[in-house]
């Protein structure tokens, strides 16, 4: 039986029109910058100096603290400095420049194509290396893996779900991944499985990677307790919450952590990644990076170091098409403007999306009708239109009372709206300034 | 038919009556007795409700200033120094005089000197703005001109030009609450010392990029030279992270920043148009004596 959440949610025209192109590997030349916070969590802190000499995956910066992780340098060559470096969104970070000189790999890394079968580590040991490779949510949350696999006291891991989902338009980096990496990823199931001491696993994937899914089932026969799970299209499945709403049926409790329900959720990406970390020794400094528009002649999923500028990529594409309004960094409906196309990619990049002049415009805004559409499509069960104007006139007591904290920006009641009223943005700005997360510049 | 009226309204006559008496008694018992300082002292001052003093609106502030014994460091911006010399004359009790103030925009990004790199297609507002990214120019410090402090304003006394497009104070009606101060979330409005015959100088940026990155994004950008610092006789500038500041309480009002300043950062409003150059520094004397007296 095809699964799927209840509550809300809504159906974008999918546009997948990049999932036939295979993985390519960008070549990295020139100046890297890798940001020392690339996650959730305290910045990592550097631990090289001007003039050093690094290699590819050696460590640059280390975590501080327990939410923190790791970051490792994705090239060999010179460090340049420890300098700001403007974001996607023009954000100055901290960012270690590297001068690019070959390509020289830690000896540690095992660089060989054949596949490691070996499960043999304890749970401690695999822990250890998610920990040492600075591995983090790869689904776009970043927040550090090892974190999350750490269970709670007095709470017990009954499964893990594997989010294949991959429900964003446009997006097609994880179902590649499926693709191209099915062994590995399988491989990468058992040991998370074994880090946090379960038996089961679930793969949800949508019906619309069929390929994906007949691939998967094909190759879990081998693997015990691995269930790979068909889920009927709809956005935000590839939530945390919906997910595991999805495939257990249970509903994650207000605000609790996932695993309440006895279910962890990795991404397709993250898993593939505790793979390459527990069984090639290689820590996290390149991701698939989805490259797709309608106006673009050539469609890519490519495996980028972390930290190569965004014009790079461009480049490889052929250049900005002209008729283009927007760039995107991650999907359409969750995905964030970018304004800086200098900008080094980061770990939980998954997508550069171009989108045409006409379609970028957003609807003239208009007044509320009350129609309550953005009630029906929010998959938490909130009052987008009540939220939006609380936030709008900055009431955060009343914001708090109707649980702002719970909404998880998908973008459901915007997509929905007749009015074209920005509800996310304001929301989004209040459940900051309700949950006091909003830092004045000094 | 008659009837049924008359009883009526006998009935309710009545009925009003019993319950007029029984409201009086009530009130009566349980009458709070409020001093009557405070009403007193509510009618003195101007009744904008604004909050600029700190607390929630006038009554509160009344209540404050009733109940404090120092009500020195209590003031209330919109009534200045005038009500507050009428209230601590009401109340016995002794205020300073407060120099007036006035809110300065501290951006000169217009249009033509700041350059737009790109759009932004969001809710029409600065906090929304400010929250997504750095800004439709290359200067991620300077204002993003959404309006936000002419929303809180409750006098009307800030507005955006529409030629700049940045926000511009109007001296008469500006109350000095603060209220845009705290919308700002670029925190470019400050509140500066009006000055003698509202004469000031300030400098009009707040970004702290390295020069060549500030003058690259804006025309009229602070870029940190320190020509202003050298040109001032009384240590009034300071530069810290590539940005100058003109501290007021220091400032002497001669002008001689603003002549240096390569690009044109440093503002001087209110002054009489310069004369040509052998008469300007007699001019300036003049100025600065004439500043120290009504000082």
């Amino acid at each position: 039986m095809i699964k799927t959440f209840k509550r809300g949610g809504v159906h974008p025209p999918e546009n997948k029109i990049s999932q036939k192109a295979a993985l390519e590997r960008i070549v990295p030349e020139g100046i890297i910058r890798i940001f020392i916070s690339q996650h959730i969590g305290a910045p990592a802190e550097c631990i090289v100096n001007k003039g050093d000499k690094v290699k590819v995956g050696q460590l640059i910066a280390k975590a501080n603290g327990f939410v923190s992780a790791n970051v490792h340098s994705s090239v060999s060559g010179t460090v340049l400095g420890i300098e700001n470096v403007a974001d996607y969104q023009g954000i100055k970070k901290t960012a270690i420049c590297i001068q690019v000189e070959g390509d020289e790999w830690e000896e540690s890394i095992d660089r060989s194509p054949e596949i490691n079968r070996d499960l043999s580590k304890t749970s401690e040991e695999i822990l250890a290396k998610i920990t040492e490779a600075g591995l983090v949510g790869l689904g776009g949350a970043t927040f550090p893996t090892h974190v999350k696999l750490a269970v709670p006291k007095g709470k017990t891991v009954k499964a893990i779900i594997i989010n294949g989902a991959e429900c964003e338009p446009y997006l097609t980096s994880d179902h590649r991944v499926m693709l191209e990496k099915g062994e590995e990823l399988l491989i990468g199931v058992q040991l998370l499985k074994k880090a946090v001491n379960v038996n089961k696993a679930y793969i949800g994937i949508e019906t619309n990677k069929q390929d994906a899914i007949d691939k998967l089932t094909k190759l879990s026969v081998n693997y015990n307790g691995i269930e790979i799970v068909s889920l009927k299209p709809k956005y935000p499945q590839g939530g945390e919450k919906q997910l595991i709403k999805s495939i257990t049926g249970l509903e994650v409790p207000d605000r609790a952590l996932p695993v309440e329900t006895g279910c962890i959720v990795a991404n397709i990406c993250t898993t593939f990644a505790v793979y390459e970390a527990v069984q090639k020794n290689k820590p996290l400094f390149e991701n698939s990076i989805t490259i797709t528009g309608k106006n673009l002649k050539v469609q890519k999923n490519f495996i980028v170091r972390v930290g190569t500028p965004l014009s790079k990529l461009i480049e490889a594409i052929g250049g900005i098409p002209e008729n283009t309004g927007k760039i995107i960094s991650g999907g359409p409906m969750m995905g964030r403007a970018i304004s800086n196309m200098d900008a080094p990619t980061l770990k939980g990049s998954g997508a550069v999306l171009f989108i045409t002049g006409d379609e970028a415009k957003r609807g003239i805004k208009s007044n509320c009708i009350r129609c309550s559409k953005c009630v029906a499509a929010c998959p938490m069960g909130l009052q987008p239109f009540l939220l939006y104007r609380l936030a709008e006139l900055n009431m955060l007591e009343e914001l708090k009372e109707n649980s702002v904290h719970a909404c998880i920006e998908c973008g459901c009641c915007l997509y929905t709206c007749p009015a074209n009223l920005p509800l996310v943005d304001y929301i989004r700005l209040g459940k900051t300034r309700a949950m006091k997360l909003v830092v004045k510049p000094k | 038919m008659d009837s049924t009226i008359l009883t009526t309204v006998i009935m309710l006559g009545v009925l009003a009556a019993t319950l007029a008496v029984v409201l009086y008694i009530v009130a009566l018992k349980f009458k709070v007795a409020e001093d009557e300082r405070i009403g007193e002292t509510e009618n003195i001052l101007p009744g904008a409700n604004c909050g600029g003093c700190g607390y929630t609106g006038c009554r509160a502030f009344a209540e404050a200033l009733v109940k404090a014994d120092d009500i020195s460091a209590m003031f209330c911006p919109v009534g200045g120094n005038t009500t507050m010399t009428k209230v601590a004359e009401y109340l016995g009790k002794k205020v300073e005089k407060k120099e007036s103030e006035i809110a300065v925009v501290r951006c000169a990004g217009s249009c033509k000197n700041r350059p737009r790199v790109n759009e932004f297609d969001g809710a029409v507002s600065c906090a929304v703005m400010a929250a997504t990214y750095s800004g439709d120019t290359d200067c991620s410090y300077g204002c993003l001109g959404k309006g936000d402090c002419v929303a809180v304003c409750n006098f009307g006394a800030i507005y955006i030009n529409g030629e700049t497009m940045l926000p511009e104070v109007d001296e008469d009606k500006c109350t000095t609450c603060g209220a845009c101060v705290k919308a700002c979330p670029k925190l470019i409005i400050e509140l500066r010392k009006k000055g003698p015959k509202s004469r000031r100088i300030y400098v009009s940026c707040v970004n702290k990029d390295k020069g060549a990155i500030a003058r690259k994004a804006c025309k009229t950008a602070c870029i940190g030279c320190a020509a202003c610092r050298k040109a001032c006789a009384f240590e009034s500038i300071l530069i810290e992270n590539f940005l100058a500041y003109i501290e007021p309480d220091k400032c002497r009002l001669c002008r001689k920043c603003v002549e240096v300043c390569p690009t044109g950062s440093i503002i001087e409003l209110n002054f009489p148009p310069r004369k040509p150059k052998i008469e300007v520094q007699e001019q300036k004397k003049d100025n600065i004596n004439s500043d120290i007296t009504t000082n």
